[in-house]
């Protein structure tokens, strides 16, 4: 991946930011992350325009660091991550600087899905990490080999080498030291240098473990679930809709749709049609919160999370309530196939207004989803599942499916919440063997 | 040349007719064995051949005079008449030929012609011309700083005597008067340089420069040969020093199996040389020495074709040495 | 036991070899009446003889050659070429004859050959008397490349040689040969050849050396242990070729730093092939990168000293290498 798209810009010229704020929303056609500051400043100008896809390593704002007069020096310059973090590690004896090292993992992680994807795109862009910056972040094998035996990051251990480096005497000391106070609550963090990661206990690896590094995406995951959780108080509740009518009607048109449209006939359409008429009827759920409002948009534009082995992704179907069954199955069937083969766009990702998690095509019946950051519920629908229920006082085995919405309950309230799914599951039991499907 | 005097010619040498006999037969297993080897070469079955023919009479001659296993002989490339001679067996040359583990001279790591025998003190051959030399110096001082009776036989074509190395090792021997016998076989052609192009002014005589004696001699009259080399023997032995005899002959095939002779020598020059085979002119003086006849001729060419054809089935056999063995044998122990 | 300085020591076992094996010779230029310009074989001609103590013409080739038709007709020779600059001549008797004898003939033929010859810059000798030539016979299997600097090694390692049925190149640093002393056994004994020493033992880098810069080093590490705390150790492969690998990389493993100093020109130099190994097989316990001090690549030393003593490593230079490799 060579380039990336400014989806959003999250702050605006003038506006102070904050070291690990985000910045803008980015996208690239496998993640669609949040670009945290490298440093705490004033924006003084964004140089990219929503929407405008750039190279890595274009400038894309101008921030003036907090504490330096503009006069001075050129202004720092906050450089889109990229393939060469040698800005990302000031030389032993220079002040900390803008990008500095290990700064913002998500930088970083956009940094590495690039730099990933360069590398097996063939694309053999070789810009070589200079000495400096590998001296600091690799020291020297024997260095490596301890630091990996010990589960100890090279970047937290003060180095007294030359450059900064870390020596083998150094990192000797180090674990020694930490040994004896294993008892106590690491105190690293306060005596790293400038400009090195902040201080996180590292879980102690032992013999047979195996450690998995962390790819881009997974870590863009990380993010924005962790993010989600944090900012958006979720609440979340269910409904069980009885689907009998639509499991005899997809029963008996599902063979002829296959062979007329090529596709596969699924609930799935279904479900998203039913929750664009709730969504419709409940445009609360087809919001964003904005701090001191709540910003109800227009266009339905829903997100159908798709598995993939070690990922999740959501591809976005613009403008869903203009589509019919057919569309919407054939609009589904197409992001999912592109999902599974690795062909997403940044578009096909953007713009997502509300989102419908299936799980139950992986045999869930219940789930507690959280919600895509920025966005204010998610609806997920279970298996169809055939259940003795009462009806009229009499049992009878009915298809069953159960809908649960995990919503911001600084946007709404369980009320709300339910009269939506409500919406759902009658649209969903609305339909029988003799519904036609439009 | 008449019965009585061919009679007198070797026995005036110490010959008898067993001698001649098996002289004879030395040379005609040599060439034989050589033309069987360009067969094998042109039928793809043979990488290399280095020939010896014409030089029959030169070297038989000269090496009938050795006490195999006693003396020293530095062989250079062309002196399958000398090693033959001395013990090596017509299935060592073609174990040797094909590379086989069983190659007495190497075990398959040199190339045809380089000749080794510890055995036989048949000193491992090299493949740079005139190294030989100095080396042969070395071991004849051996003898003499022992008091031993051995002697050295070193020899080379003509080419080898324009190196520094053999000038070096004439020089010493002159100084040390070393029982050496240096064995030029001048075959006028140095692959494609001509004698002229090699050689100023005389090799024989350049050995009074340093100090002993040297000759020519008719390389292709195999007594004449024997009988300058027994006297240069006889004088290394007596512990008067060194000699030089250069046997003048000529090379009947091109340098070797990679060498096409037409783009350098005409065919007429190479007919006119025939005419003085060596081996053609010794059975002229067998005949007339009631030595051999036709049918014994034939009976001696028909046995050494048997030990020949069972030689090369033999050698074809043979398995090679194990390719792993290529990293033995770089250092001795002990 | 008796302080003996190197050529002394070289003397004294040469001439007990001679003693005690009647094989055992001598051959080259100037060896014999004159004792050898370097008076190495002062003595031995009256002792043995004009023939067991031979005055060549003047012909390495020659030299070279005829010790390989000395030893395999019984003899054990100990060809003495007067400056190691002076081998080329010999160099295809020696490479190309005496290091294969043995391999080509499938092992039919042993050369037991030694070649003395002294090496190293000194002042006055210029670029044809200075020379540091043993990379040209470090990649020569069947070949074995010596060069002992202290006195006690350098008599053991040439009986070893001596004895040795392989020829071996016995270079002796002609700087070294009155300036090193020590003591030295007055009996027979032998140091096996391919074997290193430690002279010198440390934890923070490892020195490999030899000749005067060998000596030199050591001077430089007792400083630097005085002064900055820093400890070297220092490593002496004695045998060039083959190497003793398994004890500079066991000091490397212990140390994780490395840095060769000779007075050879720095590329494809002895120091490099070690430095080669070294950072192949002790990658993992490497702590700064493999260093080598030598000679800049320009031929040998000059006549004037000013260039004499730039050309070749000095103990600064030596001092400054040491410290920033130290430091790394």
């Amino acid at each position: 991946m060579t380039e990336g798209t400014i989806a959003r810009w999250l702050k605006a010229e003038g506006d102070e930011i904050e070291k690990d704020e985000p910045l803008a929303e980015v996208d690239t056609d496998k993640v669609n992350a949040e670009l945290p500051s490298p440093v705490t400043g004033k924006i003084e100008k964004l140089l990219i325009s929503e929407g405008a896809t750039v190279d890595v390593g274009t400038e894309i704002a101008l921030v003036t660091i907090a504490g330096e007069s503009q006069t001075t020096e050129a202004p720092p310059r906050e450089d889109e991550a990229t393939e060469t973090p040698t800005e990302e590690f000031p030389a032993a004896d220079t002040e900390a600087q803008p990008v500095a090292a290990g700064d913002g993992t998500n930088q970083r992680a956009v940094v590495e899905a690039r730099s990933e994807e360069a590398r097996s795109d063939g694309d053999g862009r070789g810009e070589f990490e200079s000495a400096e910056t590998l001296k600091l972040k690799r020291s020297s094998p024997v260095v490596r080999r301890l630091a990996g035996e010990h589960g100890i990051s090279i970047e937290e251990v003060p180095g007294t080498g030359a450059g900064g480096r870390v020596t083998k005497k150094d990192i000797e000391a180090y674990v020694e030291e930490r040994e004896t106070e294993r008892e106590t609550p690491a105190m690293a963090a306060t005596i790293a240098a400038p400009g090195r990661e902040p201080e996180r206990e590292r879980v102690p690896v032992y013999e047979g473990d195996r450690v998995v590094k962390l790819t881009s995406v997974r870590r863009a995951i990380a993010n924005r679930m962790s993010s989600s959780k944090r900012e958006a108080p979720h609440a979340w509740t269910m409904v069980e809709a009885d689907v009998s009518g639509l499991v005899s009607l997809r029963e008996r048109d599902k063979d002829e749709f296959a062979e007329r449209e090529g596709i596969r006939l699924t609930y799935l359409p279904f479900i998203v049609k039913a929750v664009v008429e709730g969504l419709k009827m409940h445009p609360v759920l087809n919001s964003v919160w904005d701090g001191d409002r709540i910003v109800l948009r227009k266009r339905i534009n829903i997100g159908v999370a798709v598995d993939l082995e070690d990922a999740l992704i959501v591809p976005v179907i613009l403008d869903a309530d203009e589509l019919t069954i057919l569309g919407l199955a054939r609009k589904i069937d197409d992001v999912v196939k592109r999902a599974r083969n690795g062909q997403l766009s940044p578009d096909d990702v953007a713009g997502g207004t509300f989102t419908v998690n299936n799980p139950g095509a992986l045999g869930s019946v219940v789930s507690v989803p959280i919600i895509n950051h920025s966005q204010t519920a998610i609806v997920s629908a279970e298996a169809v599942v055939k259940r003795p229920v009462a009806v009229d006082d009499a049992i009878a085995v009915r298809s069953m499916i159960n809908l649960e919405v995990s919503f911001d309950h600084r946007v709404m309230d369980g009320g709300a919440a339910l009269r939506f799914l409500n919406t759902v599951k009658e649209r969903l039991e609305d339909y029988g063997p003799e519904s036609v499907i439009g | 040349m008449d019965v009585k005097g061919a009679q007198v010619r070797h026995e005036s040498l110490g010959l008898d007719e067993d001698d001649l006999l098996r002289i004879y037969r030395h040379m005609l297993l040599a060439r034989m064995v050589d033309e069987r080897s360009w067969i094998l070469n042109r039928q793809g079955k043979a990488a290399f051949v280095i020939s010896c023919q014409g030089h029959e009479g030169a070297q038989v001659g000269t090496a009938y005079n050795l006490r195999p296993g006693h003396d020293y002989v530095y062989p250079y490339y062309r002196d399958a008449g000398i090693t033959m001679l001395l013990g090596q067996s017509a299935r060592d040359q073609f174990l040797s030929l094909l590379g086989k583990k069983e190659d007495p001279n190497s075990a398959g790591r040199q190339m045809p012609g380089h000749f080794s025998s510890r055995e036989l003190n048949i000193v491992s051959a090299s493949a740079p011309v005139g190294v030989q030399y100095p080396q042969a110096v070395g071991t004849a001082l051996a003898f003499k700083m022992r008091g031993e009776d051995g002697m050295v036989l070193a020899c080379g074509g003509e080419a080898s005597t324009s190196s520094g190395d053999w000038h070096e090792a004439m020089n010493f021997a002159g100084i040390h008067d070393l029982p050496v016998v240096f064995l030029v076989e001048n075959n006028v052609y140095a692959i494609s340089v001509p004698e002229k192009m090699q050689v100023a002014g005389s090799i024989a005589k350049r050995a009074e420069g340093y100090g002993f004696p040297g000759v020519e001699v008719d390389g292709n009259d195999v007594l004449a040969v024997y009988e300058a080399a027994k006297e240069a023997f006889d004088r290394v032995r007596r512990g008067d020093g060194p000699s030089l005899i250069e046997a003048k002959t000529y090379r009947l095939t091109a340098h070797s199996s990679d060498d096409d002779d037409r783009r350098y020598r005409e065919r007429e020059e190479v007919e006119e040389w025939r005419l003085k085979d060596p081996i053609v002119r010794f059975e002229k003086y067998l005949e007339e020495a009631g030595v051999l006849d036709a049918e014994k001729k034939e009976e001696m060419a028909a046995g050494i074709k048997v030990e020949i054809d069972e030689a090369v089935e033999y050698a074809e056999g043979a398995p090679y040495a194990d390719p792993e063995e290529a990293l033995e044998r770089v250092y001795a122990e002990g | 036991m008796a302080t003996k300085n190197l050529l002394q020591a070289i003397h004294e076992g040469l001439a007990e070899e001679m003693r005690s094996d009647d094989s055992v010779m001598v051959l080259g230029e100037d060896v014999g009446k004159a004792g050898g310009v370097f008076r190495v074989t002062q003595g031995l001609q009256d002792e043995f003889g004009p023939l067991r103590v031979m005055d060549t013409p003047l012909a390495e080739s020659l030299i070279v050659g005829s010790a390989i038709g000395l030893s395999v007709n019984g003899m054990r020779p100990v060809a003495e070429i007067q400056f190691a600059d002076f081998i080329p001549p010999a160099f295809d008797q020696l490479v190309s004859e005496a290091a294969r004898f043995y391999y080509r003939s499938n092992g039919a033929w042993k050369v037991p050959l030694t070649i003395r010859a002294p090496y190293g810059a000194v002042h006055g000798g210029a670029l044809y008397h200075s020379q540091s030539v043993e990379a040209w016979f470090c990649n020569t299997p069947g070949l074995k490349v010596v060069a002992p600097t202290f006195p006690a090694d350098a008599k053991g390692m040439l009986k070893s040689a001596i004895r040795d049925p392989n020829p071996v190149l016995f270079f002796e640093h002609k700087r070294t040969y009155r300036l090193i002393k020590e003591e030295v056994l007055e009996d027979d004994y032998e140091v096996p050849l391919g074997e290193a020493r430690v002279h010198r033992q440390g934890t923070d880098l490892t020195v490999v050396s030899y000749g005067l810069m060998l000596y030199q080093a050591l001077q430089v590490a007792q400083k630097l242990s005085e002064e900055h705390g820093i400890e070297a150790e220092v490593v002496e492969p004695r045998t060039l070729y083959p190497l003793d690998k398994e004890t500079i990389l066991d000091s490397v493993k212990k140390t994780g730093k490395f840095l060769a100093v000779s007075e050879a020109n720095l590329t494809g130099s002895v120091s490099a092939e070690i430095a080669a190994i070294v950072a192949q097989e002790a990658f993992e316990w490497l702590d700064g990168p493999v260093m080598r001090l030598g000679a800049p690549d320009v031929p040998a030393a000059a006549f004037a000293k000013p260039m004499l003593d730039f050309f070749v490593p000095s103990a600064e230079k030596i001092e400054a290498a040491i410290l920033e490799l130290a430091r790394y």
